[in-house]
Order: C-alpha cells, then sequence, then structure tokens
C-alpha cells in the first residue's frame, strides 16, 4: 500500500503556507495510526488476551466489510457525493449471492451476481445524482429505502441458512493464513487498487477534480457524467462484494443484512479526513478511520465501558475530524489574506 | 507595455469566424446578432459595456453555452460545439475574469488534468509532469513552484497557470476575459509580455477589457458590441477611445446620465479612520445631503468591505462613522437602519431578496413593524405600500403575489429600491446599482438617484462601470488597495485621471511608484 502516499516526495522549495498544511494533512494518517496505538496499548494492558491471536483475528473479520465499504464510499464523497444506500445493497447482494449458491450456483458466478447487483444499484444512484440533478444525499437516502425494500420483497420471511452454502465457501470465509483472514487480505488488496486508480490514473484524478471545484471541471471539460457514474457504480460494486463476503463470513443471511451500516461507513471515511465536501482525502485514512471505529467497538467491552460511550466517542470523533479540516482551512486564508495585503 | 504591432499575414480563413449568433436566456436576449473573425497572429480586442453580451459570446467559443441561431466556422469550415471539451479540441483556450483552478489538486495538475503525461500501465509519471510544468514557467519567465496546492495562489499566478495552460494546449485561440481588472501594474506588464509572446507564434488572441488604454497598447484590432451585436471592426488605430467610447454607449450620454445641479447641504455621513484588517486602511470622507458620492476602484479595492463596514454588517476595527454627527455602533446594521440609512446591496439576489417570497413580502420587509397592528401584518397597509413603490419605480411584474424571483434583472433590481426608499432614507447606499440591468432600466435607476439626491437624500455609490461612475457623481472618491488614494470632482473626474490613480500608475511607463 505504498502507493497510497501520493504526495509527492519532499521537495526543498514548497512554497510558503503549503508546507505547514502539508504537514497537518500528512499528520492526519499518522494521528489516526497514533489513536490506534494509543487505543490498543491501552487496552491491552488492561486486558493481555486483546492482543492474542483470536482476538485480533475477531478484529480483522469485522474491520474487513467496513474498510471495504469505506474505500468505495471515499471514491463517492470525493465527488461531493455521498452514497447512503450502501448498507441495502450489501444486503441485497448478501442474499443474492447466498441465494444463488443454495441454489447449486458456482461459487465464481455466485460473486459475480453479487458484484454485479452492487455495480447496478450503484448505477441506480449515479443515475438519478447525474441525470436527474437530484443532490446525492437526497438520491441515496431514497434508494437506501427502495433497495432495502426489494430485499424484503424478494426474501420475504425467509432466510438462507449456512448448512443451504457450499462448505468451500463457508470455510473461506472463516479462513485466514498466518492470522489474517483471507477476507481482511481481500479489503487490503482492493483498497490498495482504489488508492493506486486515485492517485495514478486520469479518471482517478479527475474525480478530486470534480468534487474540488465542479464549474472549472466544466470549463475544462471533463467527462463529469461518465465519472460520476464510474464513482457510483465503483461504490456500488464494492458494497456487492461486501455482500459476498458478509455470506461467507455469517453464513446466515436474511433480509436484514447490513441494516443500517451506512451511517458508520459515512463516519469512518470522515474521521479517516476526506473532506466531506469533495476535492480531498485518501482511501489509506478512510481505511484508518474504518480500522480506528472496528477497534473502538470492539475495546470498549474489553474495557469494561458502557456500550452508550461507544456512539459518543465516534461522535467526538467526527467532530474533532471536522473542526480540524476547518481549522486548517481558516488558518490557510487567514495566512493568505495577511500575504496579500501587503503585496509589495 | 509597449507591443509592436506586426501587421499579421494575409489569410485565406480566419481562425475562427462567428456570423449572426443569437443567444437568449427565456425573455432576455443576450445575442441578438453577434459577429467575430479571429486571424491567426493577430491580438484582437472585444469591447462593450456590461451586459453588451461579451460574457455570452465567449462561453458560446468555450462551448458552454448552444448558440440558437447563427454559424460558427474555423479554418472556414462550420463547427459546433456540444461542450467545453469540444472548443478545447479545436484548439480554444478560455482564460476567465477569476480563473476556475482546482484548489485541491497542485499547480502541475491544474494544468495537465484530464490530459497527465503517461508512463508504465497508464500510470500518472508524476516526475515528467513536474518537469513539463517547470519547463512551462520557465518560458513563461515565473517562479511558481508545480508542487504546490492550487488553493492560495492570487489571481494573476491563477491567470500565468492558465496561460500556461493554454500553451501546453498549443492553443490557436486564446480567450482572455478582463485579465486586468484585479492586476497591479507590474502584473500586467508581465501578462501582455507572456500573450504578446503566444501572438507572435501564430495564436489568435481575443482581448476583452474595460481598459480602453490597454487595447491600444495590445491589440490590432477592434470589435465593439452594444445590446448583444456587433456595432463594428476596425484596425486600432483607424479608432480613438473617444470614438470607442461613444459606439459602446450608443446614445446620448446626457439621457443616459441626468444632469441636475443642487447645492450639497450639511454633511449627513462622516467616516473617520475606518479600518478593517486586511480589507480596508484609515478612510476618511463624508457625504452630504443632496450629494452623490462615488466610491470607485479596481476590483479588490476594498470597496464593498467599506461600505459594509459603514453600514455594520461587518464590524470595523478602528475608525468612526456618524449619521448627521451621532455615532453609530460598529457592526449594528439595525441601528445603522434607525439612524436613516439603506444599504441596497452588491449581490441583490444573494443579499438584497428572499427569490421565493412575493413581490409584496419583499417591498414592504423593511417596512414590517410600521406596517403591523399589534404584530399581525394587515394585508392592505402592505399592500398600498407595495403597490406605490413599485409603480413609482416603474417596476413591471404580473401580481404582486408572484414570487421576486420570476422577475427580470433590473425588475428585481427596482424591488430591493423599493424596499429601502420605503424606509426613506437619510443616507442611501447603492453597490453596483446597475450590474447586469438592461440599458434602459439602467437609465431609469439613474434618474432615481438623481432625483433622490435632488431631494436631499445622500447618495453613496459604488460601481466598477466607469461611465455611470464619472456620468452619476458629483465626487469620485478612488480606492486602491484598501486605501483611499484620491479624490476626483466632477469636472476633473476623467477615465484618465482614474485610472491613473485606481491602478497606482501615476506616470505610465515608470516603474511603479
Amino acid at each position: 500500500m505504498t502507493t497510497v502516499a501520493d504526495a509527492p516526495d519532499q521537495t526543498p522549495s514548497a512554497g510558503t503556507g503549503s508546507t505547514a498544511l502539508d504537514l497537518i494533512l500528512r499528520f492526519r494518517a499518522l494521528g489516526l495510526l497514533l489513536a490506534l496505538a494509543a487505543l490498543i496499548v491501552i487496552t491491552a494492558s488492561v486486558n493481555p488476551r486483546f492482543l492474542g491471536a483470536q482476538s485480533i483475528r475477531d478484529l480483522l473479520f469485522a474491520a474487513a466489510v467496513t474498510v471495504l465499504l469505506a474505500a468505495g464510499m471515499t471514491v463517492v464523497v470525493l465527488t461531493r457525493g455521498i452514497d447512503l444506500s450502501v448498507g441495502s445493497t450489501l444486503g441485497l447482494s448478501a442474499y443474492l449471492t447466498a441465494t444463488a449458491l443454495s441454489s447449486g450456483t458456482p461459487v465464481p458466478l455466485a460473486l459475480l451476481v453479487g458484484i454485479g447487483a452492487g455495480a447496478a444499484c450503484g448505477a441506480v444512484n449515479g443515475a438519478i445524482v447525474h441525470f436527474g440533478k437530484v443532490p446525492p444525499l437526497v438520491a441515496t437516502l431514497g434508494t437506501l429505502y427502495v433497495f432495502r425494500g426489494i430485499v424484503y420483497f424478494t426474501a420475504g420471511g425467509s432466510r438462507v441458512n449456512a448448512s443451504d452454502l457450499p462448505r468451500g465457501f463457508l470455510d473461506f470465509g472463516s479462513g485466514a493464513v498466518l492470522g489474517v483472514p483471507y477476507l481482511f487480505i481481500i479489503s487490503a488488496l482492493v483498497l490498495a487498487a482504489v488508492a493506486v486508480f486515485l492517485s495514478d490514473y486520469r479518471a482517478g484524478r479527475d474525480l478530486y477534480a470534480l468534487g474540488s471545484n465542479p464549474e472549472a471541471a466544466r470549463q475544462t471539460g471533463l467527462p463529469a457524467g461518465r465519472r460520476l457514474m464510474t464513482a457510483y457504480v465503483l461504490c456500488g460494486a464494492l458494497a456487492g462484494l461486501g455482500g459476498v463476503l458478509y455470506a461467507a463470513r455469517f453464513g446466515t443471511v436474511d433480509a436484514s443484512a447490513g441494516y443500517g451500516m451506512e451511517l458508520n461507513i459515512v463516519a469512518a471515511v470522515v474521521v479517516g479526513g476526506v473532506a466531506i465536501f469533495g476535492g480531498s482525502g485518501t482511501v489509506l485514512g478512510a481505511g484508518l478511520g474504518a480500522l480506528l471505529l472496528t477497534v473502538i467497538s470492539n475495546a470498549l467491552p474489553v474495557l469494561r465501558i458502557d456500550q452508550f460511550w461507544q456512539q459518543a466517542i465516534v461522535g467526538a470523533l467526527i467532530l474533532a475530524a471536522i473542526a480540524l479540516d476547518r481549522l486548517v482551512g481558516l488558518r490557510a486564508a487567514r495566512a493568505l489574506r495577511r500575504k496579500a495585503s501587503h503585496v509589495d | 507595455m509597449a507591443v509592436e504591432s506586426d501587421p499579421p499575414p494575409p489569410q485565406p480563413h480566419p481562425v475562427i469566424a462567428l456570423t449572426g449568433v443569437a443567444k437568449s436566456f427565456g425573455a432576455v436576449r443576450a445575442l441578438v446578432d453577434a459577429g467575430l473573425e479571429l486571424h491567426s497572429g493577430e491580438a484582437h480586442a472585444l469591447v462593450g459595456e456590461n451586459g453588451a453580451g461579451k460574457s455570452t459570446l465567449i462561453k458560446i467559443l468555450a462551448g458552454l453555452y448552444r448558440p440558437d441561431a447563427g454559424h460558427i466556422e474555423m479554418d472556414g469550415e462550420a463547427v459546433a460545439f456540444t461542450g467545453a471539451a469540444d472548443a478545447l479540441a479545436a484548439g480554444i483556450a478560455v482564460i476567465y475574469q477569476e480563473p476556475a483552478l482546482f484548489g485541491d489538486l497542485t499547480v502541475a495538475e491544474n494544468l495537465f488534468v484530464g490530459r497527465q503525461p503517461r508512463g508504465r500501465l497508464g500510470r500518472i509519471d508524476r516526475a515528467e509532469m513536474r518537469r513539463r510544468a517547470a519547463a512551462l514557467f520557465e518560458r513563461l519567465g515565473v517562479a511558481l513552484d508545480p508542487d504546490r496546492p492550487a488553493k492560495g495562489l492570487s489571481i494573476a499566478d491563477q491567470q500565468l497557470v492558465e496561460i500556461a495552460k493554454a500553451i501546453s494546449l498549443q492553443a490557436r485561440v486564446l480567450v482572455m476575459d478582463e485579465p486586468t481588472a484585479a492586476l497591479s501594474g507590474r502584473e500586467v506588464e508581465r501578462l501582455f509580455g507572456a500573450v504578446d509572446a503566444l501572438r507572435r507564434k501564430g495564436t489568435a488572441i481575443l482581448f476583452i477589457s474595460h481598459r480602453l488604454e490597454e487595447v491600444h497598447a495590445l491589440c490590432q484590432r477592434v470589435t465593439v458590441m452594444r445590446d448583444g451585436r456587433r456595432v463594428s471592426t476596425d484596425p486600432i488605430e483607424a479608432v480613438t477611445t473617444d470614438e470607442l467610447v461613444r459606439r459602446m454607449v450608443g446614445r446620448d450620454l446626457s439621457a443616459m446620465y441626468p444632469h441636475r445641479e443642487t447645492e450639497p447641504g450639511d454633511v449627513v455621513l462622516r467616516v473617520e479612520g475606518l479600518s478593517r484588517t486586511g480589507l480596508c486602511r484609515d478612510i476618511d470622507f463624508t457625504v452630504r445631503a443632496g450629494e452623490i458620492v462615488a466610491l470607485a476602484g479596481l476590483v479588490g479595492a476594498g470597496r464593498t468591505e467599506t461600505v459594509q463596514a459603514v453600514f455594520g454588517i461587518e464590524a470595523r476595527d478602528a475608525g468612526r462613522v456618524s449619521i448627521d454627527g451621532r455615532e453609530l455602533r460598529s457592526g449594528d446594521p439595525r441601528a445603522a437602519m434607525r439612524a436613516g440609512v439603506a444599504l441596497v446591496p452588491e449581490d441583490r439576489r444573494q443579499q438584497g431578496l428572499l427569490l421565493d417570497l412575493s413581490i409584496l413580502r419583499n417591498a414592504t420587509l423593511t417596512r414590517r413593524h410600521r406596517l403591523s397592528r399589534l404584530g399581525f401584518l394587515t394585508g392592505g397597509a402592505e399592500r398600498r405600500e407595495a403597490a406605490e413603490w413599485t409603480g413609482r419605480l416603474h417596476a413591471k411584474y404580473g401580481r404582486l403575489t408572484d414570487p421576486v424571483g420570476t422577475l427580470s434583472g433590473g425588475n428585481q433590481q427596482k424591488v430591493v429600491l423599493a424596499k429601502w426608499l420605503a424606509t426613506g432614507p437619510k443616507l442611501l447606499i447603492v453597490d453596483e446599482p446597475t450590474r447586469g440591468i438592461d440599458i434602459g432600466t439602467k437609465a431609469e435607476v439613474h434618474r432615481l438617484l438623481s432625483d433622490l439626491a435632488a431631494d436631499g437624500v445622500a447618495v453613496l455609490m459604488v460601481s466598477s462601470e466607469l461611465p455611470e461612475v464619472l456620468g452619476m457623481a458629483d465626487r469620485v472618491l478612488v480606492m486602491r488597495e484598501g486605501r483611499l488614494v484620491g479624490e476626483l470632482a466632477r469636472p476633473a473626474a476623467t477615465e484618465e485621471a482614474f485610472m491613473r490613480l485606481a491602478s497606482g500608475q501615476e506616470h505610465i511607463g515608470e516603474v511603479r511608484s
């Protein structure tokens, strides 16, 4: 995942003002790592078993899906969008994948069904946002209910049980290599691929441009529609893949899979330093954010802290992340004004 | 600004030619019959008053608008642009007055966005991109770090980034919309040097500017537009500045700017040592009853910031503002209103009107306390008052209950004026009173301001339109970089005198004072 650090190697002549800004922004990833480390150290000192192989494996299992969806959400948020339907998309994909598998479909094909369903949901979101000119928040709030409705409609009250799924699929879902679950490895690889796409490919950079200044993107002739569709389809497809991983991990899937998950994902992305107004942030940050939130929820029971506090802590982290962005922005603006006021 | 004008060699076809272009937005006809031909290697000036249709024409060239009628030809062949990408592919680069860069991306990426150099596996080759960006800046002779984010660049530097982009695109046509409006003298020279080098290599330049001396210094031909039509195209030597102004305005100046003889009365507004950090400093002036005083300067000189501090929308950091000798509290617009001050803001859509509310509600908003009984608005009084003022201002509308957003720009402006005039102000502050409204309504607004002054109202006007400033004001206060740099009384207030003060070039040609 070395490719994520898209900031070029240090140049001695980095312009005035930008160095301080750079530091704080880079400090963001560092800060997340520090927070993670501190949390782990404290928890482990209270209960050393927190660092046991089983505990770490559970943690990574739990993080796998969140990290995956956070990567997809980042892509959309960078364009000034948001996708609130990811939980429902995951549910739809998980249910369709499990149903396909239980009726004897080969695993690779079922995988395609899951990802394809997610991509289709993403395409619907993208089309509503781009062609319908509906604000992403409203569009995906709508599809959140619509997609969930589709799952309830197809599933009815029934559910797919683990016993209906192929053995190999479930083994893969619970398997690990060197203590790292396969599922987490998949998420990490996908995150790395998305990171490379965002930092090193024209289409990826266009997403930053779109979020940074939509009007300039129009004037520059960037293919805004195509890029927006790419972002939403990618986000949907990753939620679809998340559904497949969900089915593999739990085996038992009913219509409520992934219910209420979307706000956790948005929280992970915001805590990870992706600007909610688009244009800046990395998937590495979002991934770290997702990891941090997962560690918090796993650590609190160990620390015997009431579940209630978990919500409060997540809330405080979001506010802190936003306050930090605002502070950076204000400082930059003030530095600029001071500079502009004594031109020669 | 010395630029040699070698005549372009004759060519069979212009690089780009527009004929009979028309474009309407709803009921507003922005372009009626516009035309333009640009030849390779010429710098062509496009001049006209605000609202003449220049911006619309540029957006058609840029592929952002599609014309309702007319033809566009490049090298003699018809073309149709369906978006900015088409125009760029055809070699047309446009630099807007306020360049639109991607603040979160680096300068180098801004230059190459959408066409970054690629290396292995189609990945962006950052080293190559940086190298090319540095080479472009070296060629332009500017020291810009390709790796810094575009956020925070001055407007001058942003424009240089855009020019570097145009060079790297090997643009055949470079359109520049008032590029010098926010630049200092030295920055203008640097810009003109870069542009002239491009022209010599065969690029056709379309230069839009209100500063006619610049037009003479840089361009070989000039096209005048008025009310969406082309008025004339001539070699620059063939027309004098006075003639250009006459063609731009196109009507008797005295009709546009009604003359009035009033003896100014007592001082109504007195401003002493007014300062806002980084925005304006040590501003002193007075406005008397019956007087129209204009606050003028280039974009960014601090005019709007000054009047906002006078009215109290923004708190002042130092200084005194008094009405009839009584000091106003800093940052308290309600106190200013009580003292008899009214402010018609610059951006009427955002600051002056509640677009979704009815004309009636908007027109009486400032008077709702006096029109209410026991706290309830009574429809009758409200309606009478609104009808009276909109009538006096000749506002055209369907019903008083229509939302204000449905009116034309000129009529919206009249509603804003009605709203404030109903309060019977002693001091009326108008910020860009005629921006974006048609020429007929403009004349009406001018007459109204004149009449108000004749009735003893003190008027403080901020305007970017020089003819308006010079035609309307008894005194012109010139601002530059947040300071008051001079005052011109009516006979001495000429375009040249204003420009010398506003741009800080007391002696043109000499290095800045």
